[in-house]
């Protein structure tokens, strides 16, 4: 294959990748606090996106021209309010349920998941219908033959790889971090020590929901749309990336989001129809689940062999 | 004998007025009825639930089984009949004994053996699109594609079962979700069976007989071609009602039962487990592929959008909201949750974000259902003093 096009896929899979992973990081937090799959947590992807689409327009029209302005104030927002929904979830309708069988609670949150795409459909305007995502980013591309080299996918793929690494930092680096790993770790004998649980599972809840927000834009930025359904794909892909990896790892995470990237890239290069991709995708990921029931880094703990 | 009488008059009794709501139910127009219809059902089940009548009607049928279920299978038919002239209705009650069935199917998984099946919508969809590639390519008899049908869902999901019994809780899960749309993405791809657009399925015919044409009845009444379909898909449903609920009392119900609250305790105790969720997983996949095959016949057309990861969950909402492993409660959810909707336009665009909420409403509050299941009963026919 000519070097530039396998420069082009490569670059390619790895800008899905880092979208994927910084999902999957979600999923894992999750499971690492509370045990839980929080399965509407691709349709936070969803809404963290329309909430930045809903905020470019509201800035648009009170003026504000400075695309690098729009651009920061919109994620934040997003990421805000996900942050918001995301430990709003987790305390009246994750948190209740910590005592009942885990397919009620992966029930819930898939309902919930119904439920964000449905109102998004319902209540956005003109929400059933993909929305232009606007290009915030300048596009400026150079070109190595067959490469072309977009500065905006550079810059998405860089702040992604930084977000993940700064989560990364304040879980094994800071205070708060010490506290989530030791509510992820025994929940009792952290709450002995001091640890107020609930605030910690709903900060942890609120963090990876930041992420998933910028995982939306970031989303958005690099197809230029949005739409209703892209939550429930990104959902599945994004759990997949964690389960694959080892739940409750984030290494795990990080190298199942790349893994699955590179799954699709590899099916859309060696099938005549690139659709086929998913398809192969996830036929792998059953197989790889078949080969290694508990993810490439499996969970120290015994109990769940 | 005075009180066995009694008892098989209370039964009948409320079988026909189970009759004349569903009558009922199919019948009124008017959108502020059909909700104070819905909602008086509601009512009156939760009032029974208090009063322990709901308890005693179960007692009493499970006393005459046989009686019970052909009165029941009766009376439907006599719905149909009543309806004979609207194919609206008779589609309806046909989808709802189809929906039945498909998930009597997963009830074995969901409410015996304890696995989650997320890929229910691929498994009908298997069935559908085995019935409209076996009736429109092949002689094979209808009857046999049914079966046919069925046996295919059973063949892939004794496939897919092999990394299902390998993990466990939430990896297992993924399992079938991968699955549900690995199936759906499969079909919108591929040229052969139809793409995106679908395909035709032609009608059911056995021996010369065309479920299509409209049935002639002599003096001038001719019934909707429909009817055909309700007979069918109602005895198919009877069908996998008695089979879900002789498994549940069976010695095969208990083992299932011993796998899902607890395997290790299970496992200890000499229980194959591979063995038993094999059998909950493929048999469960075959009631809802044949379902599926039917279904494909009845409605002559299918395409990839009826088989999504939301049609699944619509399969589990109907199996949560009747009460899980309660087959008398799937038919009462499938009845609810596919018929409100149809008649409710109010609510027919925001059906999907209703029962979202409505599953979540019941998961946080009821979590057993509408209709809880009851705890096993070890001498049958032994009636609580």
């Amino acid at each position: 294959m000519d070097p530039g096009l396998f420069g082009q896929y490569v670059l390619n899979g790895l800008m899905l990748g880092v979208i994927y992973a910084m999902v999957a990081v979600g999923f894992t937090l999750f499971f690492g606090v509370l045990d839980v799959i929080k399965f509407s947590h691709g349709d936070v992807v969803m809404v963290g996106a329309f909430v930045a689409l809903a905020a470019f327009v509201g800035l648009q029209d009170a003026g504000v021209t400075s695309p690098l302005v729009m651009l920061l104030l919109a994620t934040a927002v997003a990421m805000l309010a996900m942050a918001l929904l995301g430990a709003l979830i987790a305390r009246f309708l994750v948190l209740p349920l910590r005592k009942a069988p885990a397919l009620n609670t992966l029930l819930v949150t898939l309902m919930v998941g119904l439920a964000l795409r449905e109102t998004i459909r319902l209540f956005y305007p003109n929400g059933s219908n993909p929305k232009p995502f606007p290009r915030l980013l300048p596009a400026d591309t150079y070109n190595f033959g067959a490469l072309a080299l977009r500065l905006d996918s550079l810059i998405l793929l860089v702040t992604g790889l930084l977000a993940i690494v700064i989560v990364h930092l304040v879980i094994n680096r800071t205070r708060l971090g010490l506290a989530i790993r030791a509510v992820a770790q025994d929940p009792e004998t952290a709450r002995v020590m001091g640890v107020n649980f609930e605030r910690i599972v709903l900060i942890t809840f609120g963090i990876g929901s930041a992420l998933a927000a910028l995982a939306g834009v970031t989303n958005g930025l690099y197809y230029n749309e949005v739409n209703f359904g892209m939550g429930l794909l990104l959902g599945v892909i994004g759990f997949s990336a964690a389960v694959v990896g080892g739940l409750g790892n984030i290494y795990g995470a990080i190298l199942g989001g790349f893994l699955f990237a590179a799954l699709q890239t590899v099916g859309a290069v060696w099938f005549s129809v690139p659709a086929y991709k998913d398809v192969f995708a996830f036929a792998a990921v059953i197989m790889l689940m078949a080969w290694k029931p508990t993810g490439l880094i499996a969970e120290k703990s015994a109990e769940r062999v | 004998m005075a009180q066995q009488a009694k008892t098989m008059f209370i039964v009948a009794l409320g079988i026909a007025a189970c009759a004349v709501v569903l009558l009922l139910f199919l019948e009124v127009e008017v959108q502020w009825k059909v909700a104070a219809l819905a909602t008086g059902v509601v009512a009156v089940l939760l009032v029974m639930e208090k009063s322990g009548l709901r308890v005693r009607m179960e007692e009493a049928s499970a006393r005459h089984r046989t009686f019970a279920l052909s009165l029941a299978v009766a009376a439907s038919l006599v719905v149909a009949a009543t309806l004979h002239e609207s194919h609206f209705a008779l589609l309806m009650l046909a989808s709802v004994a189809l929906y039945a069935t498909a998930c009597l199917g997963l009830t074995i998984q969901f409410g015996y053996a304890g696995i989650a099946n997320f890929a229910g919508a691929a498994f009908f969809g298997i069935g559908c699109y085995s019935a409209a590639v076996l009736s429109a390519y092949t002689p094979v008899p209808h009857l046999l594609v049914i079966i046919a049908g069925a046996a295919i869902a059973a063949l892939i999901s004794s496939v897919l079962i092999l990394p299902i019994l390998r993990t466990r809780g939430h990896y297992a899960a993924l399992i079938t979700i991968a699955f549900g749309i690995l199936f759906k993405t499969f079909l919108e791809v591929n040229d052969t069976l139809g793409g995106p657009q679908g395909l035709k399925v032609p009608g059911m015919q056995i021996l010369g007989w065309s479920f299509n044409d409209p049935i002639r009845l002599g003096a001038g009444i001719e019934a909707s071609f429909y009817l055909n379909y309700v007979v069918l898909s109602v005895l198919l449903a009877a069908f996998a009602f008695v089979v879900v609920k002789r498994l549940e009392r069976s010695w095969i119900g208990l083992n299932l039962d011993a796998v899902r609250l607890d395997e290790t305790a299970a496992a200890v105790s000499g229980i194959d487990i591979a063995r038993w969720k094999i059998l909950a997983f493929v048999f469960g996949n075959f009631l809802v592929g044949m379902a599926g095959a039917v279904y494909a016949m009845l409605t002559g057309f299918i395409a990839p959008a009826n088989f999504t990861f939301g049609d699944s969950l619509i399969l589990v909402s109907i199996v949560i909201l009747g009460g899980v492993g309660n087959p008398l409660g799937v038919i009462l959810a499938a009845l609810l949750l596919l018929i409100l909707p149809e008649k409710l336009q109010v609510i027919q665009e925001y059906r999907f974000l209703l029962y979202a909420l409505l599953v979540i409403v019941i998961l946080l509050f009821r979590p057993q259902g509408l209709l809880p299941r009851r705890l096993r009963e070890y001498f049958p026919g032994r009636l609580r003093a």
